[in-house]
């Protein structure tokens, strides 16, 4: 009995080692799991782009379950998820806010105004200290913040209609519930 | 006459749309993936700072070197030329000018980016795997070495008996006469 065990030991070890290299391969180093989730939202008040004199921050959004979204007229994936955010913005399942990053506030508009503008407000984080504070490594990012204020989820890169589908509305509809 | 076949045929018409597909499919990927690859390069500059102390220019570059840029991954917050490495840089030097030390600075980026962001992870449940793993793994092998050493010692054969020159004389006799 000892001995056909010690045969299998090292088959057992290959195996293990199989395992781990095999889930290596399989996970994206892109992906850096947030610190932020279950949180409390880092608190910014930071002014709206379409309105520079009118202040918003993450206390105007206390009491709604919401999207933050990290964009900037100088990022393509951003112009390939935009058609979901119009999307949602459409069918009014959250407010979106938009975190204009590192942008030029003119060109930030002229983006929205020539591909539509799904944001409830966008504020403006021209020196990139609100994205630091979030955590942001590369737009776009998207945060779901529940009503307390908390953050519940990050979707890193561009929202597609399986993000959307699969990860984004499952996790409002649950928040929403609450 | 093979291509005016083919051109002719409806198969060869769906072949051709299939190839167009693809190739569309394709370079719709590429352009994606260069825009996520690119997205944090392309940011506006980060504005200068006034200059510092050569002592604080010293701490900070130590520090920076423990640090990892988040787009690069495998670069240092201090030799990385990205946009967001840039933005962290200054991010370390504002907090440093309030007065914080080193460790608190590291917390304060720990908090925003998790772990990921140190290049000497913290000893704690999670990383103890990777802190103590290799030492186990050396200790083990050491151990299986040992066991392996003792076992053949203990296999060998006897040392033979020293021959006595009568037999030998016998045996050369023997060679003698085949």
């Amino acid at each position: 009995m000892l001995r056909t065990w010690r045969y299998f030991l090292p088959l057992a070890v290959f195996v293990g080692l199989l395992w781990f290299l095999y889930t290596g391969l399989s996970l994206n180093p892109r992906e850096i799991p947030s610190a932020l989730i279950n949180k409390p939202t880092p608190s910014f008040e930071l002014a709206q782009l379409h309105a520079p004199d009118k202040k918003l921050g993450n206390a105007d959004m206390k009491g709604k379950v919401w999207l933050l979204n990290v964009w900037g007229s100088w990022c393509v994936s951003c112009r390939y998820e935009h058609p979901f955010l119009n999307q949602l913005a459409k069918e009014q399942v959250v407010p979106i806010i938009g975190l204009n990053w590192k942008d030029k506030p003119e060109d930030a508009k002229a983006w929205l105004a020539k591909f539509g503008d799904p944001y409830m407000a966008s504020v403006s984080d021209l020196d990139g200290r609100t994205a630091i504070d979030f955590g942001v490594y590369g737009a776009p990012e998207t945060f779901v913040i529940d009503a307390t204020g908390m953050i519940r989820y990050k979707h890193t890169g561009p929202i597609d209609a399986t993000v959307l589908r699969e990860k984004l509305l499952p996790v409002i509809r649950e928040l929403k519930k609450s | 006459m093979m291509h005016n076949l083919l051109a002719n045929s409806s198969v060869g018409a769906a072949f051709r749309a299939f190839l167009a597909r693809k190739a569309r499919q394709c370079l719709a990927f590429i352009l994606l993936f260069c825009g996520i690859v690119f997205a944090a390069h392309a940011q506006t500059a980060t504005p200068e700072m006034p200059p510092m102390s050569p002592e604080m220019e010293l701490r900070l570059k130590k520090l920076e070197t423990e640090l990892r840029c988040l787009v690069c991954q495998n670069q240092t917050l201090a030799e990385s030329p990205a946009g967001l490495a840039g933005d962290l840089r200054r991010e370390v030097r504002l907090l440093a000018d309030q007065k914080k030390t080193d460790s608190e600075i590291k917390e304060h980026l720990r908090a925003r980016y998790g772990d990921f962001v140190l290049y000497r992870p913290p000893v704690d449940g999670k990383t103890y795997l990777l802190w103590f793993g290799p030492f186990c793994l050396l200790i083990g092998g050491g151990i299986v070495l040992w066991m392996m050493g003792r076992r053949r010692k203990a296999n060998a054969l006897p040392a033979a008996a020293p021959v006595s020159s009568e037999v030998l004389a016998r045996a050369d006799a023997m060679l003698k006469d085949e």
